[in-house]
């Protein structure tokens, strides 16, 4: 087990500097030059030559891409251009809104999408089956925002019930944060359903048409024995793997959701810092979006060897 | 040798006549298929309303009528106004150019290089495949809409930028596709004759290599294609697509934000962009269905 995790670290370590080196190239790539970004317009020849010794950038670009590397390493990704900040800890501030949108949003995806497809699957070919693939194909087809939009002019403008922007952290207000949490869970989670039932239906359907299931029933377990305790825990493995593979993707859905329901997340802090040619905390953000993805693939593996015992050999 | 050589070239003229039945196998497949079908109709009807938008839309996507600011649906506006008292339905017909646009080169971009990609590594394996992979993991890393924004504020807001992105995007999921299954036919024995022969690499892989794989890059293609269309209306939702004036479904759901008393700026854009995405997830499902039957 734990050879393998190390062995899996160690196999993610060339594909974490191939981040490094695209997030580093798009900042090399950005338009402007990031003296007169930081300093304004107008700024003097001789400030703007300082700043530019400070940043390195008179330096070969794969130098300054080795030490960006050295010191990311290190934990340290530079300066905010516009507020001069730490680009750590403004992070800091960000991820708790995104993770904490992330895990509901999963916890959502699962607590109504796995019994949705455990039921489509026990009832197969029935118009419960019927509506839950409809369901699930109409889902995602939906654009996040669009969702978000809807949302909105429902709970917020038509049955005035929820407040529709803004955030105050689980620390200060718990009722408060969960209220405006509600909907940009609702958004981001609403594919995430229809992925994880599919996926369940799917799984369900190819486990309960195994021997031993037969073999269940016919030493006289009751029905529900067999579709949770033998079904679902050798259908668990698929299921798991769709919510780890899709985290990407609703890291990317976060961002378009962040940004409709203005949450100050990593997400929103991103497209903002795009508008505010704020390239420095561009940079770390996308970093560690793609930092948590491949941390999450990691866990999915070791999810894997817990969950199969044959995958452990 | 002489008369493998001799074999090879006769069962190559006969390939074009044997390709011609699939390709009718297939479209007969699809037709036959409802829900495919379905998804294909709209997908037509979608492509012949983009290109005829013109002569087609009821007004000028552009022309600002303050005496008609914010309009509901009637039977003079079918889908209302927006706030500036342009038309929606005629908006939503003209962006639909830029959403066809953008998806159709973008993903015919991504399928030629993340092919071509794919095939050179799993055919040529060793370090080749070792790096191109490694860089094709580490792309498939970034959620797909955090890249392309990196791409889009890197190149700037423009058609050309986003179709640019959204490629970049694809690429890697088309040469993981390829590669995998190059690396299961490379063993066959029918590629193991043709390299025996003397059958220059290049000539292979387009000859024997390439029409095994091109069934499942169609289908992923049309999947892919959905997610294009998502992509590129939440780049313009975002204000990182095509600028305005020109209108796209994704920068008019921004605009009806602001707007969300009425209901139809918000409705009928999102609708368009749904509608497409599940008519080419309909198709691409029922490729598969059909494709994987005819391969059986």
């Amino acid at each position: 087990m734990l050879k393998m995790l190390i062995l899996r670290i160690i196999q993610s370590i060339p594909v974490l500097v191939i981040v490094g080196a695209v997030v580093f190239s798009i900042a090399v790539a950005l338009p402007g030059d990031p003296s007169l970004i930081i300093l304004g317009e107008n700024a003097p020849e001789v400030e703007r030559q300082r700043i530019r010794l400070e940043l390195g950038l008179d330096r070969p670009v794969l130098v300054q891409f080795g030490d960006w590397m050295f010191k990311a390493v290190q934990g340290d990704i530079g300066k905010s251009y516009k507020t001069g900040e730490p680009v750590v800890s403004v992070l800091a501030a960000r991820i708790p809104v995104t993770l904490q949108l992330a895990f509901l949003s999963m916890l959502f995806a699962v607590v109504v999408g796995v019994p949705l497809g455990m039921i489509a699957a026990i009832k197969r070919n029935s118009w419960v089956d019927a509506v839950v693939s409809v369901l699930s194909v109409s889902a995602l087809a939906m654009p996040f925002f669009w969702v978000g939009i809807l949302l909105i002019m429902l709970f917020t403008l038509k049955l005035r019930l929820l407040p529709p922007f803004g955030y105050v952290p689980f620390s200060e207000d718990p009722v408060q944060n969960l209220r405006f949490m509600i909907m940009p869970v609702l958004t981001l989670g609403s594919a995430y359903v229809a992925l994880v039932a599919r996926q369940t239906r799917a799984a369900m359907v190819q486990v309960l048409s195994s021997d031993y299931i037969r073999t269940a029933r016919a030493k006289g377990a009751s029905e529900l024995r067999v579709v949770t305790v033998h079904g679902f825990r050798n259908a668990l493995v698929a299921i798991v793997t769709v919510i780890g593979l899709q985290f990407a993707g609703m890291m990317g859905g976060a961002v378009v959701t962040e940004t409709v329901f203005q949450l100050p997340g990593l997400g929103r802090m991103i497209t903002n810092a795009i508008f505010d040619r704020d390239y420095g905390l561009m940079q770390g953000g996308v970093l560690v979006v793609v930092l948590g993805v491949i941390i999450v693939n990691l866990l999915t593996d070791m999810a894997y060897w817990l969950l199969d015992p044959r995958i452990q050999r | 040798m002489s008369v493998i050589s001799s074999k090879a070239v006769t069962l190559g003229k006969a390939e074009p006549k044997r390709r011609q039945n699939r390709l009718l196998m297939t479209l007969r497949g699809v037709f036959s298929h409802r829900l495919g079908m379905i998804g294909g109709t709209v997908i037509v009807f979608l492509v012949i309303c983009a290109l005829l938008a013109s002569v087609i839309a009821p007004y000028s996507p552009f022309t600002i009528n303050y005496t008609a600011i914010l309009k509901p649906p009637s039977l003079e506006y079918w889908f209302g106004t927006d706030e500036l008292g342009r038309d929606i339905l005629s908006r939503i017909l003209y962006g639909s150019q830029a959403s066809l646009q953008v998806m159709a080169m973008s993903i015919a971009g991504a399928l030629v290089i993340g092919s071509a990609v794919g095939l050179v590594a799993g055919y040529l394996g060793g370090w080749v495949d070792e790096v191109i992979m490694r860089v094709v993991d580490g792309l498939l890393s970034f959620p797909a809409i955090v890249l392309a924004l990196a791409i889009v504020a890197a190149l700037g807001p423009s058609l050309t930028n986003a179709i640019i992105a959204i490629a970049v995007v694809n690429v890697p999921d088309f040469a993981r596709l390829v590669r995998g299954q190059v690396v299961a036919i490379r063993r066959y024995e029918y590629v193991q004759a043709a390299k025996a022969i003397g059958m220059s690499p290049a000539r292979l892989m387009w000859r024997h290599v390439w029409p095994s794989v091109r069934g499942s890059v169609i289908i992923y293609s049309t999947l892919k294609a959905a997610q294009a269309i998502i992509t590129e209306s939440a780049l313009s939702f975002l204000g990182l697509g095509v600028q305005p004036p020109w209108p796209t479904w994704g920068s008019m759901l921004s605009t009806a934000m602001r707007y969300g008393d009425s209901w139809w700026m918000s409705v009928f854009p999102g609708l368009a962009i749904f509608l497409t995405v599940l008519a080419l997830n309909l198709l691409g499902d029922a490729l598969r269905d059909v494709l994987d039957a005819t391969t059986n």
